[in-house]
């Protein structure tokens, strides 16, 4: 996240490896953990001068190891003897450096933990992250992460999880809170809920890398594709998700020639494959929603039909009223606005005060013509958005049909 | 060097009454550029410690202990919200004088028209460790 250089890509990949070769040996994760961030500040300070050595695994692994045994010395010297015959076996632990990330990512997952701080914790065990770098993408103090972190740790300490895959049912469960601290890592650094930065890039950035990872090491799983499916689908249209003043530019608005058509083309092809593969989960509809709007030349070219359909589906599927509200909108395109508020009254409840709910009734309002409907709801959303660029956007279209500049351009909001 | 909270409220500025959404939209993004322009000439002077606005009244939530029962909380609207807080920008700066230079200079954000709005801005110094004779 820093240097950008080969060894720290290299650290990166190898830190959950390492920490997984540790846990397994010590069973101890808060300290290994420790050990294996000691280990890598270690590697990124000799390396670079000194050189990458032939085996950059087990150097960190000895390292973190010494470490470790350290830690464990200064606490009870009593158990030297027991230290010094772990580091004699080391060198003879079967390594399977994929399935102890995988192990790593479960833990860190683990549902108890709430989502701030399995996203924490995975973003440093997992991610290799130090603390500071996590501290300065959620914008809050070191000392505050620091905390949240060791807390994570302790917390799993005392689930007692064992350091293995769990099996059948329990795996199934395990594996959605990991898809689901994975896109919310991926989200925050996209649609950022805090603050004044609409992209923190390094967040999307990491999540994306790590769902690479996972689908690496499962790449039979359906969900797991849909998943990176989803997030380079909408890594994509980053380029031209803002304007130079960083404000908002909603989808029907952008530039799709800025489009990263690369990425557009492999998360299409991971799609088109995992759909091949029979269960179709959440975020797999998800992602061929964002392959038909990546796919159209403009809004107008947009197969509405097909989303709408893929929304009605989304909607069974997890009975969320946020799918809903998208609903809606694609309704609202194909049929005309007023079916797309009639869809939009059962969610009055549910979604009580939302913002997001004044907003798609403020652009359909508009669609329809009712600018002063419009407006009211513009400023109502405007009122209630905890996103500084949200904010910005309802505020400005909102002074825009005020103005009387507005004509109804039957476009949905980003 | 001493810390500083400069506090705006949501209240009429002394030039400029009307509510944002009702200004033109090249004036709010004026307005818009002069804020972030502000923040990082701060941040670039290594005085802006940080900056932050907060999300409206409707969202504001009054809460009081109440014994041993469950807590009172009020929910907006209230008739009052015009005192509440709409943003700060806590700043590390030589001198009073600067911060109040600083605070002069976010009054003068731009409204309407580009004619700036003249918020006024409240000044509070951030209490910090007894002095050592110095």
């Amino acid at each position: 996240m820093s240097t950008g250089t080969g060894i720290e890509d290299l650290l990166r990949e190898q830190a959950p490896q390492v920490l997984g070769v540790l846990v397994r040996r010590f069973g101890d994760f808060d300290s290994a953990e420790d050990a294996v961030q000691e280990a890598l500040i270690a590697a990124a300070r000799h390396w670079p001068a000194e050189g990458v050595p032939a085996n950059p695994r087990g150097w960190l692994i000895q390292t973190a190891v010494r470490k470790m045994t350290d830690q464990l010395r200064s606490e009870q010297a009593r158990r030297r003897r027991e230290d010094a015959a772990a580091m004699a076996e080391t060198q003879a632990v079967d390594v399977t450096g994929r399935d102890d990330t995988l192990i790593l990512l479960f833990m860190c997952c683990h549902p108890a933990l709430t989502p701030a701080s399995a996203i924490a914790l995975t973003l440093r065990a997992v991610g290799g992250l130090t603390t500071a770098e996590i501290a300065k993408a959620f914008l809050v103090p070191e000392s505050t992460m620091a905390q949240r972190i060791s807390r994570a740790k302790q917390r799993i300490k005392a689930s007692g999880v064992p350091f293995g895959l769990p099996e059948g049912e329990e795996r199934a469960r395990r594996l959605r809170s990991v898809l689901h601290v994975l896109y919310l890592i991926f989200n925050e650094g996209y649609a950022s809920s805090i603050g004044a930065d609409l992209h923190r890039t390094e967040l999307s950035g990491e999540a994306i890398r790590l769902a690479r990872m996972m689908h690496a090491t499962l790449p039979g799983d359906a969900e797991v594709t849909g998943l990176l499916a989803l997030m380079l689908l909408t890594d994509a249209r980053r380029p031209s998700r803002t304007g130079a003043g960083g404000e908002l530019i909603p989808l029907a608005e952008q530039d799709r020639a800025r489009w990263d058509r690369a990425l557009i083309a492999e998360g299409t092809a991971l799609i088109t494959g995992a759909l091949a593969g029979g269960v179709v989960g959440e975020y797999q509809v998800q992602a061929m929603i964002a392959a038909v709007h990546d796919e159209a030349a403009s809004v107008g070219d947009t197969d509405w039909p097909q989303i709408l359909a893929l929304y009605a589906l989304l909607e069974r599927m997890t009975g969320n009223p946020m799918v809903a509200l998208n609903r809606a909108i694609a309704a609202a395109m194909v049929h005309g606005p007023a079916a797309g508020l009639r869809l939009l009254e059962p969610l009055d409840e549910p979604l009580a005060g939302h913002y997001r709910l004044d907003a798609v009734r403020a652009h359909l309002h508009e669609m329809a013509g009712d600018t002063q409907a419009a407006m009211a709801h513009y400023r109502a959303a405007a009122a209630r958005t905890t996103s500084i660029p949200e904010q910005q956007y309802l505020t400005t279209q909102a002074a825009r049909l005020r103005a009387g500049t507005a004509q109804p351009r039957g476009r949905p909001p980003a | 060097m001493t810390k500083f909270m400069l506090l705006q409220n949501y209240g009429a500025t002394l030039a400029c009454d009307l509510p944002m959404t009702e200004w033109d939209p090249a004036d709010i993004k004026a307005h818009i550029e002069f804020q972030m322009a502000l923040n990082d000439e701060l941040a670039s002077n290594g005085e802006l410690v940080g900056a932050q606005g907060l999300a409206g009244p409707e969202l504001a939530k009054f809460v009081t202990f109440a014994g041993g029962t469950a807590p009172v909380v009020t929910d907006g609207p209230f008739p009052e919200s015009k005192e509440l807080l709409a943003g700060y920008r806590m700043i590390d700066v030589e001198s009073e004088a600067r911060a109040i230079e600083i605070a002069a200079k976010a009054s003068a954000a731009p409204g309407p028209g580009g004619v700036p709005i003249q918020q006024p801005i409240e000044v509070r110094q951030v209490m910090g460790a007894p002095a050592n004779g110095e």
